[in-house]
């Protein structure tokens, strides 16, 4: 299963992309995960025009990032999600740059000592995309491969 | 405020962001469609020209965490109870522009609403009240000509008599005129579904019927104005009746003008005029300047489907309204559709939206009161539009005389609206009163279908509750029954015109 945009709905609001941060960050805030925590979202809205949709990873059958990765932090599950795990990152760059739809983001802190990757998990433990659950007009479903 | 006239900076509103909750994300800026929000990158904030915003309160909305408040400006004029804001405003406007000044949405102004100053009855004691939840309550209606007598076979059962086509209504209550090009298609199809899911009507309005929604036949009404668009045969044959629109309570007397760069590719298409035209509705249909050339119209209209649709005809409700009712009746039509002064429009001149007209209230009671004496009444339905707000708004219309409502402005509000009174730009935030592919398409027809379906629901369960406590089981024993109805803090002159007593007595 993953989160597929449905462009035609897309009303480039954001919910998105904070509702990714919020539920990613360790205080589940909104504010504190961008202001205290440095996160970034995972799903990102590209608008140009009357155009519009919310871009996260596709979770390839034959993904490039797991392809490139230099350090086996890319894996591609049972389940066919393709998981990163951001300790085992060495922060190469690799995947940021062969993801076709620039859904793999580079992640560095500030005092520069956390360096890795990070891209959408389908929001791991909690079940539920948060992203399809915020979206206001129905711009995003969580589905099957279609 | 620099390169700007001096009075730009008396703007009425402000946004108000609380910098800490800003995470900019930028969702207002892009939700903003009239310029007052952007995005500084080299301060890394969020800034405004307040001076346009509309407080249509979308990016308030939209603000994921909260941090956007739309205000008004706390800096006023000098207070005066003769020139308000409002009317300083207006003559800046007027000398910076030499213009008219447009405005859209239905009349704003504190006009007495009768309403307000009705009150509905109930049962103690001697005739006990209903409850709804568990005894049948019927709110169907019949919409069109009804028969002046029954005849019978000799058997004394079977009905000889024959009725017209009448349309059948789960709920008094339908979906008024508003035109593709005024409003979107997304809305248009929202109010298509919801009608024909809750057993209702909803109306194209002037602009045609586009060929996405000629399956929705059964429920649709379509309209005929002053300038004809969009109407051909076919058009008038996939409906389940024809308006005749001889006038609109937000602006009696003039017509319409949807500007020529609002005309695009499916508006054009619809109203069957070239891309980029200014859509033209005259004041007057040019052919009509009697009852009895009116009466040639609902007849060409009915010749022209084979009898087989009834034809309403929709004036806005002017000083003798109950005269012209009466002429509309005699003409042939199947209904008169009336709306009063707080009817809502996409475009009008401020001078005429909010001191032309008279309340829907009166007119209601003033037309089902002329058609009696005339012995006309069971020959038109009335159906009443311009400003109701509730169910018991509808059911106090019922019961002074009204057989039906349109509501336009409830519909709007149920997609999103704010009343920000910027339908006329073209630039509605919402995305309602629009045909901006990037706006329209915050309007999900299938949320608002799904909004429409449940006030319907929600107002049904509301009249339902208010007959029962009047101990009454259907929406046809409340109709002009107006002696379940009280007023207050009326003169006897209002009184006498809405055909109520005052309450205690």
């Amino acid at each position: 299963m993953k989160v597929y945009p449905i462009e035609e709905n897309c009303i480039s609001c954001r919910y998105c992309e904070v509702a990714c941060t919020m539920v990613h960050s360790a205080s589940k805030d909104p504010v504190k995960a961008y202001k205290l925590e440095g996160l970034l979202p995972r799903a990102t809205v590209e608008v140009k025009g009357a155009v519009s949709l919310s871009l996260m990873c596709r979770h390839c059958k034959h993904p490039f990032c797991f392809d490139s990765c230099i350090s086996g932090a890319i894996q591609v599950g049972e389940d066919g999600k393709v998981y990163l795990d951001e300790e085992r990152c060495v922060g190469c760059w690799n995947c940021v740059l062969v993801c076709p739809f620039g859904a793999a983001h580079p992640f560095i802190s500030d005092n520069e000592k956390k360096r890795h990757s990070f891209k959408c998990d389908l929001c791991g433990d909690r079940g539920f995309p948060a992203c399809v659950e915020a979206c206001p007009n129905r711009a995003l479903v969580y589905d099957f491969e279609r | 405020m620099l390169f700007k006239k001096p009075q730009v900076a008396f703007y009425p509103f402000m946004v108000l962001r609380d910098d800490y909750k800003c995470v900019r994300c930028k969702s207002c800026v892009d939700q903003c469609s009239f310029d007052a929000t952007y995005y500084d990158e080299d301060l890394n904030m969020i800034m405004n020209h307040h001076e346009n915003c509309v407080n249509c309160k979308r990016c308030e909305a939209f603000c994921p965490t909260d941090a956007i408040k739309v205000v008004k400006n706390p800096s006023t004029f000098h207070p005066d109870a003769n020139w308000t804001p409002e009317a300083i405003r207006d003559i800046h406007v007027q000398m910076l522009t030499g213009a008219i000044i447009l405005t859209s949405t239905g009349n704003d102004k504190p006009i007495r609403n009768y309403f307000d100053h009705l009150l509905l009855d109930a049962c103690q004691v001697t005739n006990p009240p209903i409850d709804p939840l568990r005894e049948p309550m019927e709110l169907k209606t019949f919409i069109g000509r009804k028969t002046d007598a029954l005849e019978f076979d000799p058997d004394g059962v079977s009905i000889k008599t024959t009725i017209g086509k009448q349309l059948e209504l789960e709920i008094p209550v339908l979906f008024s005129a508003m035109s593709y090009g005024s409003i979107n298609l997304n809305l248009q199809k929202a109010m298509a579904r919801a009608a024909k899911e809750f057993g209702t009507y909803w109306n194209t309005g002037e602009g045609g019927l586009h060929r996405d929604l000629r399956e929705y036949k059964e429920c649709t009404i379509v309209q005929v104005a002053s300038g004809r668009f969009g109407v051909d045969l076919e058009y008038l044959e996939t409906s389940a009746a024809i308006e005749i629109k001889i006038g609109q309570g937000a602006k009696p007397g003039i017509g319409g003008h949807l500007p020529g760069e609002k005309v695009n590719e499916g508006i054009a298409q619809t109203r069957m005029i070239p891309v980029g035209s200014d859509a033209i509705s005259p004041a007057p249909h040019h052919d009509i300047y009697s009852i009895e050339d009116l009466r040639q119209l609902i007849y060409a209209l009915k010749e022209a489907t084979n009898y087989e649709k009834p034809v309403f005809v929709k004036i806005a409700a002017v000083h003798n309204v109950a005269a012209i009712a009466c002429g509309i009746a005699h003409a042939g039509a199947d209904a008169v559709v009336i709306d009063g002064v707080r009817g809502g429009t996409g475009a009008t001149p401020k001078s005429l939206r909010d001191h032309v007209g008279i309340p829907i209230e009166l007119a209601i009671a003033a037309v089902d009161d002329r058609l009696r004496k005339e012995g006309l009444r069971n020959q038109v339905s009335l159906i009443a539009a311009g400003g109701f707000r509730s169910a018991v708004d509808v059911l106090k219309a019922v019961a002074l005389g009204a057989d039906a409502v349109y509501i336009g402005t409830v519909a709007k509000l149920a997609a999103g609206c704010t009343q920000c009174q910027q339908c006329h730009t073209g630039r509605c935030a919402w995305g309602i009163t629009t045909n901006d592919p990037r706006l329209a398409k915050r309007l999900n027809p299938d949320i608002v279908a799904e909004n429409l379906y449940n006030l319907l629901r929600a107002w049904a369960h509301d009249i339902k509750e208010l007959l029962g406590a009047m101990g009454i089981n259907a929406i046809e024993s409340i109709r002009g029954n107006r002696l379940r109805l009280r007023s207050w803090g009326l003169t006897e002159q209002e009184n006498k015109i809405l055909g109520v007593l005052p309450a205690g007595m």
